[in-house]
């Protein structure tokens, strides 16, 4: 099997073998000292593969006011909130390999208060980031015999956001678990892969949809494709002549927030109950101790009708004045690391799309990473939100509002269904893209939470 | 008309008036612009655009700009700019990338008066030409820079950034066609107005965004700019590369830097996050402040002078909702509470103390100095005749020089190698070490390791009569040498602090303080014997004459002559363990302590009158004969380390710690004797005895400490045939699955100690190799190279 259970093992072997850079950056700067398979995935993106390492190796080993056992520790109820076995494994050898307690690995019940603590912003963070007030952070940080001091709140907030956004790259990339089970400590969770239910339940619809939808398919597709293309030229163009008022972007944004209610919890309920379920019931059993209240998930930013929460006015409290100068300030130096891999995400491009070359993608790509933020509530005045609507389709919409909201629910079919002409490259693009927009969103609240507190 | 001689009143300085004070915003500001008769401002922000009026004693809310039912984005503004040649014209830049000009004069309620809807995303900063009446710039997000003409529809010229936002643009207020714009990737560029094709330079001025930028207003060169990296730097443009004039390192990332009218230096500064102060800072004083204005409670987000010749009158906005007038007199000086006192080490252990000025002629009016080894330079700086900051932060500059010879440590490293600290008996140990220090003639130092050795060993029969011997002779001469040895040796590091209170030359007041088991002996006999004569010496006997005596008149020396009896408890412990020390029969005791009082009186003619040091005797002579067990000495054991590790030699502190080990180590602190641990580790590092230090290390009982030992001790290898890093095993590679380190001689794999020569990088087992070079000269491998064992 390859890394991954979306790609096939060809299109991603085939990268990694000449590349050398990865393997250097693997060896600096991987802290298990091996390739695993989500850097296997992304070394189709060298460049950004670098940063990644870096920061996520300066969270992990390099000074900070944490020590490495809890680090890891906190990964694992990071990735345990959306039930990312995966990770959770992976950390749980860390764990231990840095000196961990291994009794934590029972579960929540065994680890010291002060790690237990975190649970809320943990929960908060994962999945409904806009909730978190200055009162959580003055909770953590009250003087007692628990407190948490600013940095290691903000070594701890980093890696809770770095590990979420993580687990919504694993699932959105359908990562398979690492192959060398050797080591069995009897902390490992058995590996009752997710997308392996998944993909046994939708076996069956894969088959039918290509069997049935072949030929429509790749015309569908090739059309489908012209048409993107079409339309950013079309954007790009306009955007000159044609001004939409105000008015009709605030409308835009909200009917983008709305309908991002519609997109995913229509699609799933209809496709897949069944496995959703089943799937959920597996898995919690088995995550279930390292977290609390697991019924917490992910609420649309729209629908919360009663408390109307303000919208988050991205230029307000941006990453680059804001976020920066307080994640710096507090854990120094990763804000420069944190924002180099932002700035690399964001600006990341081949000007290819499909199987055409030399093409400005930056408009497709503000829209991905908007769109991300719109569902955070995370709002830009300067975008019109009706670009999204005509360069994201549907399935493309609801792949992304799964990956980032509920990453476990990912299937290969919902993997597969967007974008049929595009190369897997690409779509591990758009996943570091998700992820990154991600992260950043639930840092900014995170992070603004806690300059309320300061002032 | 009228306008004219208001400003003009105001040139001459008078027509300004008000008050500090605020006023409350309904909405968090933005940025705030000033009108130029002084007398408005405009207020900024996402949902505030108002103008008011400055009052003396008040701001007024004049004119709301946000009309209409349904605000629109266009309003929603990042930055503001009043026209300072036009009051009835402002700009504004939205948060959605619009460029909107306002027109006060017109009828109608809503002034707004054209709309630019060039760029694609935020505007950041909008700026009117100084001169001109309808040259509008703007720079954005999309990192482009616009040039509109306000008698035009659409922009005249664009500027590329090259795809990096733009922060700030400031047209040059003497060059008529140059602009200067900030970008986010830390560069600062130059244009022409007149070719937007390119720029005209191009410079890399901060780490990360520059926020901000301003143009001197009367040093045609002169560009400040603010960054993300906390940073103010003032450049000189007129030169042919920029060249950075100065540096203000500030606490947080710099939002806006706006110079001071009519202070050539000063410039104000506030910042983007957690910092809410304004700063006034004088860029040649780029460590303090010359002012601070502490009025908000949230980050301030735009600062205005009010008058652009008037330097007394700041206003600011802010995200606390708050507009607030600062005026300067009513500024916090922080250069006021700070304390111009600095201490600083030479390299080669001259000391440089700055106090203030007052204080140290005060502190000298009191003590004349002996100024033998004393040179006080008077620090001078040149002062500028506008520096603010002149009888403030004068400092006096002292410099105490070494003596030459006694910079040396040697003692120190000496005393390292030589000391054994574990693997013998108790007695033994002592007996070395005091050997070893009494060589270094370190005679106190030999007494307290004798001392020890009785107190701790039970006294065996056959040695007390050698020890007595060695004892006898000890305190015979030992005293007198360790005055000399002490006015050589100890002067340099330690006690040091201590030596600057005292405006005395600094090695005398040092012999006070190293050796005061002795000192507090004649102080003691001081007190008694002269008594009233001590004032008489502060004010006569100190200057000269007693140079080479043992006490100092310093102000503990007064004290000790009130309070009488505080002195004998302290000297006790001590005074008891010098004189307890012959142990055996009385009369050596005798015997000994007659040629210690005559020795010394020979060597420091004021030492101890006779009869005093006899009374001592006797007092240790009871306690001598009970016997009392080492337990009843550990508390005045302790204080002695204690006294030691005081004095500055935690070398000896420790020693002893780790000789005597159980027997003292539950009387003392676990933080104290870390603490003495890893000053002595640490002394040790720096005079590079590795083994000594890791002994110590080894050898101390404090976790903290042991476990220095334990961090970094992997060593990681390639393997020798692929050339990766071998993870989990030493021997065994991953990835060729082959063994990568095998003897040269045995050809085993080698899991333990591995040796190999740099030359051939053949090796093996350690035992393995050392036998074979024994026999051999040649590598084992027989590759024909002649390695080396040492």
């Amino acid at each position: 099997r390859g890394p991954s259970a979306f790609i096939p093992e060809k299109e991603v072997v085939q990268a990694n073998t000449v590349d050398e850079r990865t393997n250097f950056l693997v060896e600096e700067y991987s802290t298990s000292g091996r390739l695993d398979n989500i850097t296997q995935v992304m070394s189709l993106h060298t460049q950004y593969l670098e940063s990644f390492l870096r920061s996520q190796f300066y969270m992990l080993r390099m000074d900070g006011p944490l020590p490495l056992p809890h680090r890891h520790y906190i990964a694992i109820m990071a990735a345990a909130r959306h039930q990312c076995s995966y990770l959770i494994n992976m950390h749980v050898d860390e764990f231990l390999k840095t000196g961990g307690i291994a009794e934590w690995l029972n579960g929540l019940e065994y680890v010291p208060q002060r790690l237990k603590n975190l649970n809320e912003i943990n929960k908060l963070l994962a999945h409904r980031p806009w909730l978190i007030t200055k009162e959580h952070i003055q909770k953590l940080v009250k003087t007692g015999e628990n407190n948490w001091s600013l940095p290691e709140l903000v070594h701890a907030v980093v890696l809770l956001a770095h590990y979420h956004a993580l687990a919504s790259f694993v699932f959105g990339s359908g990562i398979n678990p690492e192959r060398d089970p050797e080591i069995s400590n009897g902390f490992r969770l058995i590996s009752v892969n997710n997308f392996c239910v998944c993909d046994l339940a939708n076996d069956n619809n894969i088959e039918n949809a290509s069997l049935t939808g072949n030929n429509f398919g790749i015309v569908d597709s090739l059309s489908e494709l012209e048409a993107l293309m079409d339309r950013m030229k079309r954007l790009r163009e306009e955007r000159e002549d044609e001004e939409a008022s105000q008015e009709e972007m605030t409308t835009c944004f909200e009917k983008e927030k709305k309908e991002s209610l519609f997109v995913v919890s229509g699609d799933t309920f209809h496709s897949f109950p069944h496995s959703d379920f089943e799937d959920d019931m597996i898995i919690t059993s088995d995550v279930s101790r390292y977290i609390e209240d697991p019924g917490f998930g992910y609420e649309d930013f729209a629908r919360r009708g009663e408390e109307h929460l303000p919208t988050f006015r991205a230029q307000d409290y941006t990453w680059e004045n804001h976020g920066f100068s307080l994640v710096n300030r507090l854990y120094s130096d990763i804000g420069h690391l944190l924002d180099e891999k932002f700035r690399m995400v964001y600006n990341l491009t081949y000007n290819t799309m499909a199987s055409h070359e030399d093409v400005d993608t930056t408009t497709l790509r503000r829209a991905l990473f908007n769109y991300v933020h719109c569902m955070f509530g995370i709002r830009y005045d300067d975008y019109d939100y009706g670009e999204v609507n005509q360069l994201l389709e549907r399935s493309l919409k609801v792949y992304i509002k799964t990956v980032t909201c509920y990453p476990e629910r990912t299937t290969k079919r919902m993997y597969d269904s967007y974008w049929r002409q595009f190369k897997h490259s690409e779509k591990v693009h758009v996943n570091l893209l998700l992820m990154e927009a991600r992260m950043q969103a639930e840092l900014l609240y995170a992070l603004r939470a806690i300059t309320r507190h300061l002032t | 008309m009228e306008k004219m001689s208001r400003v003009t009143t105001a040139l001459g300085g008078s027509a300004l008036t008000g008050r500090t004070m605020h006023c409350h915003l309904d909405a968090p500001a933005n940025a705030i612009s000033v009108c130029r008769d002084a007398a408005q401002v405009v207020v900024a922000g996402r949902s505030i655009f108002k103008i008011y009026a400055i009052e003396d004693e008040q701001f007024v809310e004049k004119l709301n700009l946000r009309v209409g039912r349904k605000p629109s984005l266009n309003l929603s503004c990042a930055d503001v700019v009043w026209h300072q040649m036009d009051e009835n014209l402002l700009a504004t830049a939205a948060t959605n990338g619009v460029v909107v000009t306002w027109n006060l004069g017109r009828p109608s309620r809503n002034k707004q008066d054209q709309l630019f809807t060039e760029h694609k995303r935020t505007v950041n900063k909008v700026c009117f030409h100084p001169t001109e009446a309808h040259v509008l710039l703007s720079g954005s997000q999309d990192g482009f820079m616009k040039c509109f003409d306000l008698r035009r529809k659409d922009s005249v010229s664009t500027f590329s950034g090259q795809s990096e936002s733009v922060r700030d643009v400031q047209f040059s207020i003497r060059d008529y066609f140059t602009f200067a714009s900030t970008f986010e990737n830390g560069n600062v560029q130059l244009w022409d107005i007149r070719r937007p094709d390119r720029c005209e330079r191009m410079f890399t001025a901060h780490n990360g965004p520059v926020f901000c930028c301003d143009w001197h207003p009367e040093d045609r060169g002169w560009l400040a700019t603010g960054g993300r990296d906390k940073m103010v730097k003032v450049w000189d443009m007129t030169t042919h590369r920029a060249k950075e004039v100065h540096c203000v390192q500030t606490i947080a990332s710099v939002a806006r830097v706006k110079w001071r009218p009519e202070c050539r230096h000063h410039l104000a500064t506030c910042s983007m996050m957690v910092d809410h102060n304004i700063y006034v800072w004088d860029v040649r004083r780029p460590f303090v402040p010359a002012a601070m204005f502490e009025e908000h409670r949230d980050v301030t987000t735009g600062i205005a002078w009010r008058h652009p010749h008037d330097p007394s009158f700041l206003l600011s906005g802010s995200k606390d909702s708050t507009l607030c007038q600062h005026l300067f007199r009513d500024a916090s000086q922080p250069v006021e509470r700070a304390n111009p006192e600095g201490l600083c080490y030479g390299l080669f252990g001259d000391l440089a103390f700055a106090a203030k000025e007052s204080l140290v002629s005060a502190e000298s009016g009191r003590k004349p100095c002996a100024g033998d080894r004393r040179h006080p330079i008077f620090f001078k700086r040149k002062l500028d005749p506008a520096e603010p900051f002149v009888g403030l932060a004068s400092s006096a500059l002292s410099v105490f020089e070494m003596e030459p010879s006694s910079g040396s440590m040697s003692w120190f490293v000496d005393t390292a190698e030589r000391y054994a600290l574990a693997g013998r008996p108790l007695a033994e140990l002592c007996d070395h070490n005091a050997k070893v220090a009494r060589e270094l003639g370190r005679n106190q130092v030999a007494q307290t390791w004798t001392m020890l050795r009785i107190i701790y060993s039970s006294p065996g029969l056959a040695s007390a009569a050698s020890l007595n011997h060695s004892v006898g002779k000890g305190s015979s001469y030992g005293l007198p040498l360790m005055n000399s040895f002490n006015l050589k040796d100890m002067a340099p590091g330690l006690g040091s602090e201590t030596r600057l209170d005292r405006s005395k030359g600094d090695t005398r007041s040092d012999t006070v303080l190293l050796d005061s088991s002795t000192t507090l002996i004649t102080n003691e006999d001081n007190e008694e014997t002269e008594g009233s004569d001590v004032p008489a010496d502060y004010l006569l006997g100190d200057v000269e004459g007693e140079e080479d005596e043992l006490y100092l008149l310093d102000p503990e020396h007064a004290h000790t002559e009130e309070p009488e009896y505080v002195l004998p408890q302290e000297a006790f412990p001590l005074r008891h363990e010098i004189v307890d020390t012959p142990p055996g029969p009385e009369h050596l005791q005798d015997k000994a302590d007659s040629p210690h009082v005559s020795g010394s009186e020979a060597d420091a003619a004021s030492l101890a009158p006779v009869d005093s040091s006899f009374s001592l005797i006797s007092v240790s002579h009871a306690l001598y004969d009970t016997r009392l067990p080492p337990d009843f000495f550990s508390a005045l054991v302790c204080d002695m380390l204690r006294f030691y590790a005081e004095q500055g030699d935690v070398q000896m502190a420790v020693s002893v710690l780790i000789v005597l080990g159980e027997r003292v180590r539950k009387d003392i602190d676990e933080q104290t004797q870390e603490h003495w641990y890893t000053s002595y580790i640490d002394l040790l590092q720096r005079f590079c005895l590795w083994n000594v230090s890791n002994q110590v290390v080894k050898l101390s009982t404090s976790r903290a400490i042991s476990c220095l030992n334990q961090a970094s001790t992997t060593l990681h290898v390639n393997c020798s045939h692929c050339k990766r890093p071998m993870s989990s095993r030493g021997w065994v590679c991953d990835r060729c699955h082959r063994c990568a380190s095998m003897c040269a001689v045995c050809h085993h794999v080698v899991k333990g100690l591995f040796v190999w020569c740099q030359g051939c990088s053949h090796g093996g087992h350690l035992q393995h190799i050392m036998k074979w070079l024994e026999g051999s000269s040649h590598c084992p491998a027989g590759c024909g190279h002649l390695c080396e064992y040492s």
